[in-house]
């Protein structure tokens, strides 16, 4: 395809330069192109379609047939009409808890560290880069690391392979991803917040606790939301913690016996035990449980996002 | 406290009151605290694995290390089973993630309307969500029966790689999807201008100008997508088999044994082992190695992304 | 005097005007009743105005009166802008722009745009020139040598840049990046060349080079400035335009508006309006 010369020359009549204007319209590569890209979109979301639909194809005998038992049963691995997930889900929000309590002060405080006293220093660059690689440590590391030192080293404290050293090694896990998103909330309070504070003669602590942190809170809120989504769907840390697979049976124990003494388990902890189970009875019993974590995971999800939409417009 | 009408000055006036300053000072102690921890963490864990990855290799008789197979109750630790086994897990991963995740990102940054973007934005993000062993479930239950092997008559019709890496792939496509996005993203309008100004379309001027400035990005994305794969533990623990340990094999539609899987295996599955035993700490030599390979992965990707946002 | 332009209808139905019969050039550009609203604010409206082949015409004015939304409806820019709309009509050489099968890509092609701050894609300074030509088919490298050449020969930074073509564009001054920019536009061979405020990111030397090369081209290329740099328009155009604002009594908005468009000689010296004379001696804007 030629480039037409300059019309200004005189050479090309109006009628040619017409044709020329109207005539590419049809550009066969590029919608080609934004074809493929687009079937690529459809292929993911097809994937996730087929997902759901599957889960709730096997477990349907479950969730038709016994749901109230399912939801109200014990851990049992050996018996798939007995099995159910109370326990899981018990162990589920006590872990929420858990990880609550520790990781998120913590995790609210270091970025406030980072964004309020560090300023650029190497020091802060360092604890960024770490914080960052902590991000992608894999699961099944923050496991070993529980392993040693929560329910072993420290098992004076822990009590061993309990419920708070499960508890522990999640919020570990999951403290970069508070970490991360507490900082961008805080980088995106302006500065003149902090400027009035100062001008009127507040101390640093003064400003972050009454000024940056109120405005900060919809984005740190969100943040440690997130952070409860991706705890709840973990389970590798939780196996090498002593997270129960088999029987869990905890017997005439109180509330505080069994958080301290106990064994524990957690949805997805159930559902990889369930899901080693052969039998089709066992893939309906992990089908509804991970149907359930599912909707327990995209409920969290969704509060997240209702979050941040409904704080978005602050400014 | 100063009285206003006061004609003289003295630094006095000018101090702080104690408490005030204490209780600042205090904070200040408390934040730094929390800084440091994350240090510490990062410290606990290299240590924690490299005692007894060390005290494994230094005992370990060297010729057990390239054997034929993965057993470690049989004192049989060949690390290219494991290695070769991550490495096709990973390979079928990227296969999937590669192309769906840059697809995705690149229709939605450049080609879908506002509107459209908006709605399906969360719906990836749905999809980063989603918990790896009920991907894993996926696998056992779906990915494998109906569709490895309705391809590959030949499949092992359990556990296979291949479906477990094509598992592994789906939950890698988020996060390909996202750093690519936030790249392309990053790339100024007036660059666009500049190629609309001269009569590109927009295929050519995404292929041709948005994608190339933003290249960085891209493969920080495939970076860490790579790092993401190579470390999931219960997608492999549920669908890729291996029970009792791993012959070395490069059969991608057979069970398989990866270093995640290894782990999971000696952590809480088949090969569990108590004690200090060398089968023990087999576990940490693992996951030594693993935490270096992630390591290179997350700085490097790290790195580009940083030069991505520094660029514009 | 007999109208001598005679309207037929070509193959594709469209009406467009035989340039054998006439005895005047049409004229390149031609806008009715123009007026460009984002969403519904209305920009800019009542725009009549010609532009001439190979003449340069500046359009001046303080900001906010629409020079550069309107520079921008003659290469469908606008188009980029989801809320914008165009009313009224744009000819260019007597077709309708914005007609229902012109391709706004076409369009682009011959009518190019340099911007105000230089844009340089972070490529070579070879490939940035090559990226037109190549995309509408050109790949012999020996076409594109010579194209990459005159282009920056045109645009008078040949002698800078000859031995670098290979290094990034991204690594010359603000000037030479803008004289690349300007190359780039000459090297898909437009017949207009649109420049908003080319100058304005650019310190006094840069600017007066590219002055004096707005000169040198535009015996081969129609160009239209805009600018705010009103003793630049008075250097450089041989018709201007002047707009301001208009404050709309009901919506308190401001509006752009056309108030007047003569020879630069004229506008300068003997302005027609007055809220032209306070523009040009400086009493406001």
């Amino acid at each position: 395809m030629a480039l037409a010369t300059p019309a200004s020359h005189g050479a090309t009549t109006a009628a040619s330069l017409t044709t020329q204007l109207t005539g590419a319209k049809r550009d066969i590569r590029g919608r080609a192109v934004e074809a493929v890209l687009l079937a690529t979109l459809a292929l993911s979301l097809l994937i996730l379609v087929a997902l759901v639909v599957n889960l709730v194809q096997r477990s349907w005998p479950v969730l038709s047939g016994r749901l109230g038992d399912f939801l109200s049963s014990g851990l049992d691995a050996s018996n798939a009409t007995e099995a159910g997930v109370w326990q899981a889900i018990r162990g589920t929000l006590t872990l929420a808890v858990i990880v609550a309590i520790v990781a998120f002060p913590l995790g609210i405080a270091c970025a406030v560290f980072l964004e309020e006293y560090a300023g650029k220093s190497f020091f802060a660059r360092l604890i960024r880069i770490n914080v960052r690689n902590l991000a992608g440590v894999p699961s099944i590391v923050y496991g070993i690391l529980g392993l040693t030192i929560f329910v072993k080293f420290a098992d004076g404290i822990t009590g061993g392979r309990t419920v708070i050293s499960g508890g522990l090694a999640l919020a570990v896990l999951v403290l970069p991803v508070v970490i991360i998103t507490a900082s961008e909330a805080l980088r995106a309070v302006p500065q003149s917040i902090r400027e009035g504070a100062y001008g009127v003669g507040a101390t640093k602590w003064e400003t972050v606790r009454s000024h940056v942190l109120p405005s900060a809170a919809p984005g740190i809120l969100t943040g440690t939301v997130l952070a409860l989504s991706r705890a709840a769907g973990e389970a590798a840390p939780l196996l090498l913690v002593g997270g129960i697979t088999g029987l869990l049976r905890t017997g005439d124990q109180g509330l505080w016996e069994q958080i301290t003494k106990g064994g524990f388990t957690s949805m997805p902890v159930a559902i990889f035990s369930y899901a080693r189970q052969t039998g089709a009875d066992f893939q309906a019993v992990t089908g509804a449980a991970s149907l359930i974590l599912l909707i327990l995971v995209i409920l969290i999800n969704a509060l997240a996002i209702w979050l941040r939409n409904r704080f978005e417009k602050q400014w | 406290m100063t009285t206003a009408m006061s004609n003289k000055w003295d630094a006095g006036q000018l101090r702080l009151s104690s408490g005030r300053r204490r209780s600042d000072t205090r904070m200040r102690w408390v934040f730094t605290a929390a800084g440091v921890t994350t240090l510490l963490i990062t410290l606990l864990i290299i240590y924690t694995l490299f005692k007894d990855a060390w005290s494994f290799f230094w005992n370990v008789p060297k010729a057990d290390l390239w054997t034929i197979g993965w057993f470690p109750r049989r004192g049989m630790y060949d690390i290219k089973t494991l290695f070769v086994g991550t490495l096709m897990v990973t390979g079928v991963a990227m296969l999937i993630a590669v192309p769906l995740g840059l697809g995705v990102a690149v229709y939605l940054a450049e080609f879908a309307r506002p509107r459209v973007r908006k709605f399906l934005k969360p719906i990836i993000e749905v999809l980063a969500g989603i918990p790896s062993v009920v991907i894993g479930y996926f696998a056992i239950s779906f990915i494998n029966p109906n569709v490895i092997t309705w391809l590959v008559g030949g499949a092992n019709k359990a556990f296979n790689i291949a479906s477990a890496g094509a598992a592994v792939g789906i939950l890698t496509i988020p996060i390909i999807a996202s750093v690519t996005e936030d790249a392309l993203r990053a790339v100024p309008m007036s660059l666009r201008e500049a190629s609309f100004g001269l009569g590109a379309r927009r295929v050519p001027t995404t292929f041709r100008v948005v994608l190339p400035a933003s290249i960085s990005g891209v493969v920080a994305a495939l970076i860490l997508g790579v790092s993401r794969a190579i470390g999931e533990t219960m997608v492999v623990a549920i669908a890729a088999g291996a029970v009792g340990g791993g012959l070395f094999s490069t059969d991608l539609f057979q069970p398989g044994q990866t270093m995640t899987a290894a782990m999971a295996a000696l952590g809480f599955g088949s090969d569990q082992v108590a004690g200090d035993g060398l089968a023990f700490q087999s576990l940490f030599f693992i996951g030594f190695l693993l935490f270096m390979m992630t390591l290179v992965l997350n700085v490097l990707g790290d790195r580009l992304v940083r030069k991505v946002r520094e660029e514009y | 005097m007999m109208d001598t332009r005679v309207t037929v209808k070509t193959q594709d139905g469209v009406e467009g005007m035989d340039a054998n019969n006439a005895t005047e050039a049409a004229p390149v550009f031609r806008t009715r009743d123009l007026a460009v609203y984002y969403g519904d604010f209305r920009a800019v409206r009542d725009v009549d105005i010609e532009i001439r082949g190979q003449d340069i015409t500046a359009f001046i004015g303080p900001s906010g009166c629409g020079k550069s939304t309107v520079l921008r409806c003659f290469d469908r820019m606008n188009d980029l802008i989801p809320s914008a709309r165009v009313e009224g009509t744009v000819e260019y050489h007597g077709i309708d722009l914005y007609g229902k099968d012109v391709d706004a890509v076409e369009v682009r092609r011959r009518v190019g745009m340099v911007f105000q701050k230089p844009n340089p894609f972070p490529k070579s300074i070879y490939d940035n020139l090559a990226f037109g030509p190549r995309l509408n088919g050109i790949k012999k490298k020996a076409e594109l040598d010579e194209i990459v050449e005159s282009s920056l020969k045109r645009a008078a930074l040949w002698d800078e840049v000859k031995d670098r073509l290979k290094a990034s564009a991204m690594g010359l001054s603000g000037g030479q990046q803008q004289r690349l920019c300007i190359a780039r536009c000459i090297a898909v061979k437009p017949d207009v060349i649109l420049m908003d405020e080319p100058c304005s990111a650019l310190d006094p030397i840069a600017t007066a080079r590219i002055e004096d090369l707005m000169q040198e081209i535009k015996q081969d290329f129609t160009i239209i400035i805009v600018t705010h740099n009103m003793q630049q328009a008075a250097r450089v155009s041989d018709r201007t335009a002047f707009f301001t604002t208009e404050v709309n009594p009901e919506s308190d908005r401001r509006t752009g508006v056309l108030v007047e468009f003569d020879d630069t000689q004229k506008i300068f010296s003997n302005p027609g309006d007055d809220r032209t004379e306070a523009y040009v001696t400086g009493r406001f804007g």
